[in-house]
């Protein structure tokens, strides 16, 4: 995407041609993956931290209500640098998934996701952010507390933030709970990771009213992330280690690791002086979600 | 109460440069299937009126004063000075980019059979018309148009709208009811959450205002993305607004809900939204927040800094402001 300039026509701005459909995949392929996705010895966000980071700093609360458990994140050193990082987190085990409510943050997760933007911008700080949930929490607290408006000024403060922001899908990434942390200048998923406008299950009741055929929704959605890639809405998959990354966390955080540091060094480059600085990083980060969209001419 | 009728004041005014495009149908373009129907049923009270009271009645029950949903033109025909409604980008139509195919539903069929019944390319009707004289942009969704739910259709003519208002320096309204994003565009959906709502933050910087109405039943993407970061945010009474619909709490949670639980009142009870307005009363409190909201013209160093594409159209002076 090179594109850095509003055309001033704006009623024919941006006409983007369809994308190349993306190849089908079998049922059974496809659920493979959201197993493999939501495997329960899969690493988290903290595993990531603790391997890919120093002197990790958890910082807590959102300072208006409470301090939200599925969604955790605090100041780090990464490679040098210093960095906000922050992610849903699920739970290792029952009792901790309850703590974690099953990596379903409420409205005070995304708030204080969005006070750590903030503190990022405000020092100059990149932000790391490690997407891995089923959705922002159905229920009445949540509703009560808007998490609608909390994912929704997330995107808001995001679309502007003074600063470099890389997502990586590392599990499951399902619906605005997810994206409320990942409208970033790169989008990077794990190779077994999933990304989808509501979960599998969730999908099948909107659609058919039966959460059972949720293999089918995933597969007719194309949720596996190198078909997100084709679909050009994501900039890169990480390989992971063969059988998931589960069966060897280590290799797995050090692939995650160097697909990072590559990208931040990247995006490092492009906001220097004579590279167009933040200005120019946050014109490329307006145009690449803006170019996303199918449609045609009737 | 005499709204809708009024002469626009101000003649000269950025709308009256887009002389253009057809004007505002003043047929729906499908008269509907309740022609014959002389007396309508309220879902709510079960109380029955005759269908031309309830036309007058701006399709709000008389006996309990729930208000019925209305398609796109309905609605603006109620909200916007006669004649004055400009529409925009009509022609673009879903891509079914995903080549979405179940055992029992392919959304290409779905989409030009939506299409037929509708006569709308898309559930978001967007353009340009004045409210009392007063010129805005508007965008309406179309809730027969497979629920008004957000794909990559909705979400580029909305962008669109936002820069055709960024550009002639018009404030926006938006009017949404939608039960979310569009299934059957997969992520490509869900990435319209990210556009919109950073068209927003864009038409925020050049210090534009938008307004969100928000009817029934407005529900997840929507209401997670541009609609909850507007200026003001109005919703018509008894409107059903939320991120997670009902029945997915009660499965999920097994949660009892309370009475009124996502009713435009209690989003008002718990500080989401800014005003419940009737709707008899949108076209005169709408005028009202325009005229308080009054746009500025730029000034040079702000047009100067405000985008790119701006400075290449200026020529660079020897001493900025
Ligand atoms: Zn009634």
């Amino acid at each position: 995407m090179s594109t850095t300039a509003i055309d001033p026509v704006v009623e024919r701005v941006g006409v983007i041609t369809s994308p190349l459909p993306v190849a089908p995949v079998p049922v059974e392929d496809t659920w493979q993956k959201v197993k493999l996705a939501r495997h329960p010895e899969r690493p988290h966000t903290h595993d990531y931290i603790s391997r890919l980071f120093s002197g990790y700093i958890e910082l807590h609360g959102d300072r208006r209500f409470g301090d939200d458990q599925a969604l955790i994140g605090g100041l780090a050193c990464f490679e040098g640098r210093n960095v906000v990082v922050m992610g849903q987190q699920k739970g290792k085990d029952t009792r901790d998934n309850i703590k974690r409510n099953f990596g379903m943050p409420c409205a005070e997760g995304y708030r204080k996701a969005l006070r750590l933007f903030r503190l990022g911008e405000k020092f100059g700080f990149p932000i790391i952010c490690f997407i891995d949930t089923p959705g922002a929490y159905p229920g009445l607290q949540s509703e009560e507390r808007g998490v609608a408006q909390a994912i929704a000024e997330n995107l808001l403060v995001l679309a502007a933030l003074r600063v470099p922001v890389i997502a990586t899908i590392i599990g499951e990434g399902g619906s605005g709970g997810a994206l409320a942390i990942g409208l970033a200048d790169r989008v990077l998923m794990l190779e077994n990771s999933i990304y989808s406008v509501a979960s599998p299950e969730a999908s099948a009741a909107i659609l058919w009213h039966d959460a059972s055929l949720a293999s089918e929704a995933a597969t007719s959605m194309k949720v596996a992330a190198p078909q997100i890639l084709q679909m050009g809405l994501i900039d890169e998959v990480i390989q992971e280690p063969d059988g998931g990354a589960h069966t060897n966390p280590s290799e797995s955080a050090g692939l995650l690791k160097a697909a990072l540091l590559r990208n931040l060094e990247e995006l490092e480059f492009e906001t220097g002086e004579t590279n167009g600085g933040i200005d120019g990083l946050l014109e490329k980060r307006y145009w690449k979600f803006r170019s996303m969209g199918a449609w045609q001419q009737a | 109460m005499s709204s809708g009728n009024l002469v626009p004041k101000n003649s000269p005014d950025p709308a009256q440069r887009f002389k253009s495009e057809k004007p505002f149908p003043a047929q729906p373009p499908k008269p509907g299937l309740d022609e014959e129907i002389l007396w309508h049923k309220c879902p709510v009270c079960k109380e029955l009126t005759f269908i031309k009271h309830f036309a007058r009645n701006l399709k709000v029950c008389p006996h309990c004063n729930t208000p019925n949903r209305l398609r796109w033109n309905e609605r603006l025909n109620y909200l916007l000075d006669p004649g004055s409604f400009v529409e925009l980008n009509s022609d673009l139509v879903g891509a079914d980019p995903l080549q979405f195919q179940t055992r029992t539903e392919s959304y290409a069929r779905k989409l030009q059979d939506t299409r037929r019944k509708t006569g709308l390319n898309d559930g978001l009707v967007s353009g340009y018309g004045r409210v009392r004289g007063q010129p805005l942009a508007v965008a309406v969704a179309d809730f027969t148009f497979m629920g008004a739910s957000m794909g990559s259709v909705f979400g580029e003519k909305l962008v669109r709208l936002a820069e055709f208002a960024i550009k002639n320096r018009l404030p926006l309204l938006t009017i949404s009811n939608s039960g979310g994003a569009r299934m059957h565009e997969g992520l490509f959906s869900l990435m319209q959450m990210a556009k919109t709502t950073a068209a927003l933050a864009k038409l925020g910087q050049a210090q534009l205002p938008h307004i969100a109405l928000l009817v029934d039943p407005c529900y997840g993407g929507v209401t997670a993305s541009y609609t909850m970061v507007a200026d003001v945010i109005l919703a018509e009474p008894g409107a059903l607004i939320g991120f997670a619909g009902p029945r997915v709490i009660e499965q999920t949670t097994r949660q009892s809900l309370p009475q009124g639980f996502q009713t435009a009142e209690f989003l008002l009870d718990h500080g989401m939204l800014d005003q419940v307005v009737e709707r008899k009363n949108l076209p005169s409190h709408l005028a009202d927040l325009l005229g308080l909201l009054k746009v500025k013209p730029l000034t040079f160093k702000q047009a100067f800094d405000f985008t790119p594409a701006f400075q290449k159209s200026f020529v660079a002076p020897e001493v900025g402001n």
